[in-house]
């Protein structure tokens, strides 16, 4: 099956017709996503029509743009002005966005075919995709398992090979610990570098857009069109955005791979530390120098995560009131028991939680002893990188501590759900990019991934780096079995 | 490790619950009260680490004072917000009574 660099390589010499590409798509999911539920809504009359005007341009040799050919998926909480944006909650469940995300914007006028919307935890809160108002994805390679959260429904898409990429948002992990779960890659962009204009907002600090994809070529070249500056986001950088599919060349030689013991301690499994390891040896066997490095907080980052994450959603969520958009409850006395009636109709078990905890958090009484405190660990968790990366170009760690877990495993336990983010969140909380390449499979033949983590912008090394590593290894170009089929197009 | 247990009443879960404008079931209250205290006590051990001495991060990325020109731009429109109310009158989203409400 043709990776999405191949095929708009191929619609670029006129060798594949983008109907061709989106009918293929769109023939797939409807094979197989009544089994994944991988996508919320799936807009095919609108993905035919833009591939028949691309089809048209490029026989009339007018421009189509460096993604024509591309199919893509769209997380369901990144807003797209045609269909719903549901945020997999009750509360927005015939919300229509008055405007495009900026992503949206760039990559459809680069010729890219957005040709839905998928699942994921209600508002992004959740490591499962479990906690979605419209019930759980599968994971591709066993269907009585969760493909990680929350971006669980792009990351089966990418996986079940229903389209050729797809955009998560990671504000704990939320790309890459479903990219590890489901076996494809998951890019995590530094903080600042993609615009989250249009991306309903969970973790305002944390929060960013990013690319799951079959292999880091697609990632870069997604990245090329995604990244840079957008006066619409305010914290989004105005730095220049480099080639990153030209940078995928650069050596792994002489590059320094930083190994944090606290990484790989206890609730590691066996099969993903085995794996884990065996990745850091194909980086040594092209060049890249293991180092030992410690980043000494690591075990106070969840609770630092579970502070902040929380008070700023419980800020944010604010906003559902059911009174300019979205749910509104029937029956309230005024104007405050309309407020109170509506969200707890409209919001799920586990966002309610976390408001709860955020509101706790920055209570009168509390705000001290916890928000202000997860702030200044924030800030030790933050320095330990930029020791870190004084002595080392990237950091090499597990994802997930475990593969993925079955369905219902952890669902009561809101504890035990926050724990398997314990690898992903401190990139969120330090800013850093950080991304998930397939590096194995454990014994019952479920996806390993491997992270890398690279400092503020450093997404051209990070890059790099996984490329070589899908040169050496093709853990990323496995599909699971149920999946194959003869190629379409 | 310092771990201190943090025990949230029903009652607590209640307060939280209405200054987050959430309506909760008592069945939903008594079940977060475990849930939220489980969740706090975990959290409650950053108390151990000494923060005198170190400034917070609120924003992973310094940036401040981001400004435009002060100039009129073009939004998404009246018609297009209100279209999306869940009641509207004329050009105003319609709500519900604020007056008698027991909070004013």
């Amino acid at each position: 099956m043709r990776t999405m660099s191949e095929t708009v390589e191929a619609v670029r010499h006129g060798e594949l017709r983008v109907e061709a590409v989106a009918r293929a798509s769109l023939d797939r999911i409807r094979q197989f996503d009544p089994a994944l539920h991988a996508f919320l809504s799936v807009d095919a009359e609108r993905a035919l029509h833009r591939a028949s005007q691309l089809d048209q341009a490029r026989s009339r040799a007018q421009p189509i743009g460096a993604l024509a050919g591309a199919v893509l998926a769209v997380k369901d909480n990144i807003c797209t002005s045609a269909g719903c944006t549901t945020c997999g909650s009750r509360m927005l469940e015939r919300f229509h966005s008055a405007y495009d995300a900026h992503v949206v914007e760039r990559l459809e006028s680069a010729g890219a075919i957005l040709i839905g919307k998928t699942n994921l935890d209600e508002f992004a809160m959740g490591s499962s995709t479990e906690n979605s108002a419209f019930g759980p994805t599968r994971n591709p390679w066993d269907a009585r398992r969760v493909p990680g959260g929350s971006s669980g429904g792009s990351a089966a898409a990418v996986a079940a090979r229903l389209v050729h990429a797809a955009l998560g948002s990671d504000t704990g992990g939320s790309i890459r610990q479903p990219a590890a779960l489901c076996g494809v890659t998951g890019l995590k962009p530094s903080y600042g570098r993609v615009s989250r204009y249009g991306l309903v907002a969970f973790g305002s600090s944390l929060d960013q857009i990013g690319p799951l994809t079959a292999d880091a070529r697609d990632a870069a070249l997604l990245l090329n069109v995604m990244a840079g500056h957008d006066p619409r986001d305010s914290t989004c950088a105005a730095e220049v955005v480099p080639d990153y599919v030209a940078a995928l060349q650069r050596p792994v030689s002489g590059l320094r791979i930083g190994l944090p013991e606290e990484y790989f301690g206890e609730g590691l499994s066996v099969a993903v530390r085995d794996a884990v390891s065996a990745a850091v040896e194909v980086l040594k066997s092209r060049g890249a120098t293991p180092v030992r490095v410690t980043l000494p907080h690591t075990p106070y980052a969840t609770a630092c995560y579970y502070i902040v994450a929380p008070a700023e959603a419980s800020s944010n969520l604010a906003r559902f009131d059911g009174m300019r958009y979205g749910r509104r409850a029937e029956g309230g006395a005024d104007l405050l028991d309309t407020y109170t009636r509506s969200r707890g109709e409209g919001l799920g078990a586990e966002v309610k939680r976390r408001i709860m905890i955020g509101t706790y958090a920055l209570s009168s009484g509390y705000h001290d002893a916890y928000y202000d405190k997860a702030l200044r660990v924030r800030t030790l968790i933050r320095r330990d990188f930029d020791t870190a990366f004084k002595q080392v170009d990237l950091i090499a760690s597990p994802v997930a501590p475990t593969t993925a877990f079955e369905l219902g495993e952890k669902a009561l336990d809101p504890l035990a759900m926050y724990l398997s983010d314990i690898y992903t969140i401190s990139a969120n909380l330090a800013g850093l990019c950080a991304i998930s390449v397939p590096c194995g499979f454990d014994a019952l033949g479920l996806p390993i991934g491997l992270q890398l983590m690279g400092p503020v912008t450093g997404e051209e090394k990070l890059l790099s780096v996984a490329h070589h590593y899908q040169q050496a290894t093709d853990f990323h170009c496995r599909i699971p079995q149920a999946f194959e089929t003869k190629e379409a197009a | 490790m310092a771990r201190q247990d943090v025990e949230l009443k029903v009652e607590e879960v209640h307060h939280v619950a209405r200054l987050a404008r959430l309506e909760l079931t008592a069945e939903e209250a008594q079940s977060y009260a475990g849930q939220l205290s489980s969740v706090l006590t975990y959290v409650h051990q950053l108390a151990a680490l000494n923060t005198t001495h170190v400034l917070p991060t609120a924003h992973a990325r310094p940036v401040c004072n981001v400004l435009r020109e002060d100039e009129t731009r073009p939004g998404c429109g009246a018609e297009a917000a209100l279209s999306r109310a869940p009641a509207r009158q004329g050009d105003f989203f319609r709500v519900p009574k604020v007056l008698d409400s027991p909070e004013g």
